[in-house]
């Protein structure tokens, strides 16, 4: 009993271990020596320069030029100043401005602050400096400590990984319950294109030629998002109605909403006039979360309260466990398959929002093959295509899987045909292992 | 019969077998001559199909040994088994539907993979094979058309093509009509009169009785004990088979009908079922049955709404009741316990919690989410009165026994509040235990004033359950049998085979 409950326990949570397991290997093969640029760092530099000179010294603060780093000596120089010594200049440069600044130096200078770049240069170039300009005989050179710290595991790292994966995990949700009831939706890479077209131009329409208000994003973006889950409602009525199988069905659909997003676009991407459309895409509001990672949360939250503690939850599982046996015990089998396919198609709507939301575009090139993406996801996290078994949570992990691996690729420079390679070979690992756990559960009994 | 001199035609010695958590066969004997009938008997569970998938090589034992006229057998693949001389008839057929029945009796030895199949010759021998069982069919006919009695006969003519010399038999007769049993009956006597040693597996004592030589009966994995058919009575059999004393095969019932519960009127579809009219009174159990393809099912599925009817009316109480689904139906406190409990009774993957609760969602269901608890404790209380043997309620359905699914299906039902309750042959594959146990749930509910309509081929069953006794015939009711204690087996099969034109 025990066994089997440790089995349960692997089943049921296996990826979450595969995920684990995947971010120690890429945590580790992206280990690398830091040199840190927080505040924290700027101001245990301060107290370091403090202690070895004393107050009211002279400081330079010399910073290599490029992403961030204006940040960084900005805080070295209020804390420094705070701290009571005296910033003769602040530097954010190259080596040339470097060298310029230390000429112009008047008076003894004690310490110059810096990063690992221009501490490089320091220590190479001071001692001569040092000979003809009098000024920095004594100077000294101080650099916040460095550590050793993995690339992946940096903060700004994983939430990327987070935004990148929103989108595809978002749909993966309703792609979820699709599967479960043994059915398949390949339109939604079509569908986030159409929406976004559907979005830019409803916006385009409503603000009538000028600058759209919020008020018309808003309701644009609610129409792509409506006319998306028309779309799915009218899928799963065609697949229930007409019983005509749902990969057929939403094949259709998929040829039909990428033509038609090309069409009303006349295949150019269609621009909104208002930056404030970027918010769902780019924008991050919750606690420095990306505003497209507490969206996908949410609606994880509430689509696992759904599938576990909800009567319509219990009829997903049983129409694809068994349709039969849950029509002749009073399931509503069509109006759940019309609503999971509705539900897949507003996702989808949704997803290409904030898909257009990023690029501040309605693009009828967007979403291409992202369908494959959210399949993947979805067979990665463990659901069966045969129907009736998978777990919500086990999407997420599923989609984070494949973020996962897809970071840990661009971070050690893997190119992207050997990328698809992988996945490939991630999406053939994950089915053999629903396989072989299948087929373990059927020898236990 | 038996020659003692020549070694018997299959001795099975100490088989034993475990699974993870069950120990599913312990030292099990069993001996087969060759020219006779061995019935294997036992409950369900008893390790009969374990036995056989050993013989069939499709599970390895893992002690003690097989010997084949007298030497040792590794049947470690069912290639092995089949090279044996050894045939085994599934319950579910190996055929393919879309090939023809010589097709499908050489599929897989064709005499090599490149050459042509000298077809004619095939035919011969396909004609050969079935005139050898006694029986016609066209070896050109696709599988698929056949009738399950017919796809028997070609399974069997496969196993002889193969050149069994002993043909094992899983509940051989579960799908046929009692015409085609005497059928099969007689195939099996011609194969014995041949010399094949037949293992014969049946829950029907009937044919025991009429088919069998010997018989060995098993318990728990365990072999109870082997015995000449001729010095072992039927209630004898049951006891070895149960482990306990069974007071009757039926348990008794004063019935005592009172007002018109579900009245039918006219019912029709398309020519399955025909103008069928009858009433349920409350606490009646009444017993419809007929041959297979009588259209008792249809009735039934029309009844609930789960096919759509041309035409009739289905009154509960006196009110009309228009269901068009089996959810409009369910509504009313009509409620079907289906003939396939694995395919339409019950979700088989999920818990046996989550197939009680399906129906009952909304009782259970506060602000919109379900109450697991205050389901478990509804499904507790049943599980205790019915009683279901269950290990928890997060068992998987599929790993219940047949009993135990009835059982289930039942509580789900019970839990809803039927009113009506239409049993399709609710013992079908069920052990003798259980059976009598299933009998004294719808003799209590129908003392609870609930109506039952009661669908089986098995006439004992029926004559021994019901208080009054419906008979179809290709769509019509062609008889009512009201006085059910001078009815007999004669009565109702004449009643069963009367044709349209006879009916009165």
């Amino acid at each position: 009993m025990k066994n089997m409950k440790a089995g349960k326990l692997l089943s049921d949570y296996g990826n979450v271990l595969v995920l684990l397991l995947l971010c120690a290997v890429i945590s580790f093969v992206t280990l690398e020596e830091q040199s840190p640029r927080s505040t924290a760092a700027a101001e245990t530099l301060a107290l370091k320069i403090l202690k070895a000179t004393g107050k009211d010294a002279n400081v330079l603060i010399l910073v290599r030029n490029g992403e961030g780093q204006q940040e960084f000596a900005n805080t070295l120089k209020n804390t420094l100043s705070k701290a009571g010594l005296n910033v003769t200049d602040t530097i954010v440069g190259t080596p040339r401005d470097a060298r310029a600044a230390l000429g112009k130096q008047p008076s003894p200078l004690a310490a110059i602050a810096t990063d690992e770049h221009m501490a490089t240069f320091c220590a190479e170039q001071l001692p001569q400096l040092g000979k003809s300009i009098p000024a920095l005989e004594k100077t000294t050179v101080h650099q916040p400590r460095k550590h050793t710290w993995p690339n992946f595991l940096k903060k700004e790292n994983l939430l990327n990984v987070l935004k990148q994966i929103s989108v595809v995990a978002i749909i993966a949700i309703g792609m979820t319950m699709v599967i479960i009831t043994a059915g398949i939706d390949l339109s939604v890479g079509s569908l986030i294109a159409f929406s976004g077209v559907i979005t830019a131009l409803s916006i385009q329409q409503l603000a009538g030629g000028g600058d759209p208000a919020t008020g018309h994003l808003l309701l644009g973006s609610a129409a792509g998002i409506l006319v998306c889950a028309l779309i799915g409602m009218g899928t799963g009525s065609l697949v229930t109605l007409f019983n005509i199988p749902a990969f057929i069905v939403t094949l259709g659909v998929m040829f039909i909403a990428k033509g038609l997003a090309f069409i009303f676009s006349q295949s150019a991407p269609i621009p909104v006039a208002n930056e404030g459309f970027a918010w769902l895409g780019r924008g991050s509001d919750l606690m420095g979360l990306p505003n497209s990672v507490v969206l996908m949360l949410l609606l994880y939250g509430i689509a696992h309260v759904v599938m576990s503690h909800t009567s319509i939850g219990r009829y997903i599982y049983a129409v694809g466990g068994n349709p039969e046996a849950a029509r002749l015990s009073g399931v509503p089998v069509k109006w759940v398959l019309v609503f999971v396919y509705t539900l897949c198609g507003l996702l989808a709507g949704l997803g290409g929002v904030m898909e257009a939301s990023l690029h501040i575009t309605g693009d009828p090139k967007s979403g291409t093959l992202v369908e494959l993406q959210v399949i993947a996801a979805v067979v990665v996290g463990g659901t069966s295509l045969a129907g009736g078994q998978g777990k919500i949570f086990g999407t997420l992990v599923g989609a984070l899987i494949i973020g996962v691996i897809r970071n840990g690729m661009n971070l050690t420079g893997v190119e992207a045909h050997m990328q698809s390679v992988v996945y490939g070979v991630v999406i053939l690992i994950a089915v053999m292992v629903d396989q072989l756990k299948n087929r373990g559960l059927k020898t236990a009994h | 019969m038996a020659d003692t001199a020549q070694p018997p035609l299959l001795q099975m010695r100490g088989i034993s077998k475990a699974f993870p958590g069950v120990q599913a066969l312990s030292e099990v004997d069993l001996t087969l001559h060759a020219g006779e009938v061995l019935a294997l008997l036992g409950e369900n569970g008893a390790g009969k199909s374990t036995l056989i998938k050993i013989l069939g090589g499709a599970h390895p034992h893992d002690e003690g040994a097989i010997e084949i006229e007298g030497h040792q057998a590794l049947l470690n693949n069912p290639l092995n088994s089949q090279a044996a001389g050894i045939g085994i008839i599934y319950q579910e057929f190996n055929l393919v539907a879309g090939l023809t029945a010589r097709e499908n009796i050489f599929l897989g030895q064709e005499p090599s993979r490149v050459c042509f199949i000298p077809r004619s010759q095939e035919e011969e021998q396909a004609r050969a094979l079935f005139a050898r069982i006694g029986v016609e069919i066209e070896p050109d006919a696709l599988c698929g058309e056949l009738t399950v009695a017919q796809q028997q006969v070609v399974e069997i003519a496969k196993a002889l093509s193969q050149e069994a010399r002993i043909i094992v038999m899983d509940e051989p007769t579960a799908a046929l009509t009692p015409r085609e049993v005497e059928g099969l009956l007689k195939v099996i006597g011609e194969l014995r009169a041949q010399g094949i040693g037949i293992i014969y597996i049946s829950h029907r004592l009937d044919e025991i009785d009429e088919i069998a030589d010997r018989v060995t009966i098993l318990r728990d994995g365990s072999h109870v004990a082997t015995r000449d058919k001729s010095k072992l009575q039927r209630d004898e059999m049951i006891e070895l088979m149960v482990g306990r004393s069974l007071e009757k095969e039926f348990p008794f019932r004063e019935c005592q009908p009172g007002n018109v519960r579900l009245a039918v009127k006219n019912l029709s579809r398309s020519s399955k079922v025909r103008n069928v009219s009858f009433e349920l009174r409350a606490g009646e159990i009444v017993g419809l049955t007929g041959l297979v393809g009588a259209g008792r099912t249809e009735t039934a599925r029309l009844i609930f709404g789960a096919d759509k009817k041309d035409s009739g009316t289905v009154e509960l109480d006196g009110k009309p009741i228009g269901a068009t689904s089996p959810r409009d139906a369910i509504n009313c406190g009509i409620c079907l316990l289906t003939e396939d409990r694995k395919s339409q009774g019950l979700i088989l993957g999920q818990t046996v919690q989550e197939n009680f609760g399906l129906p009952n969602l909304k009782q259970f269901t506060q602000t919109g989410l379900i109450d697991r608890a205050k389901e478990s404790d509804a499904l507790a209380k049943f599980v205790k009165q019915i009683p279901i043997k269950v290990a928890s309620h997060d068992q998987p359905a599929q790993t219940l026994s047949g009993g135990n699914q009835q059982k289930v299906v039942l509580a789900k039902w019970l839990q809803r509040n039927a009113e009506v309750i239409i049993f399709d042959e609710p013992t079908r594959g069920i052990d003798v235990g259980a059976k009598y146990e299933i009998y004294q749930l719808i003799n209590q509910l129908a003392d609870e004033g609930k109506a039952i309509l009661m669908i089986s081929s098995e006439l004992p069953e029926i004559l021994g359950m019901s208080n009054r006794i419906i008979v179809m015939n290709e769509g019509r009711i062609t008889g009512q049998i009201s006085d059910v204690a001078s009815a007999t087996q004669e009565d109702i099969m004449k009643l069963a085979t009367q044709r349209e034109e006879l009916a009165a």
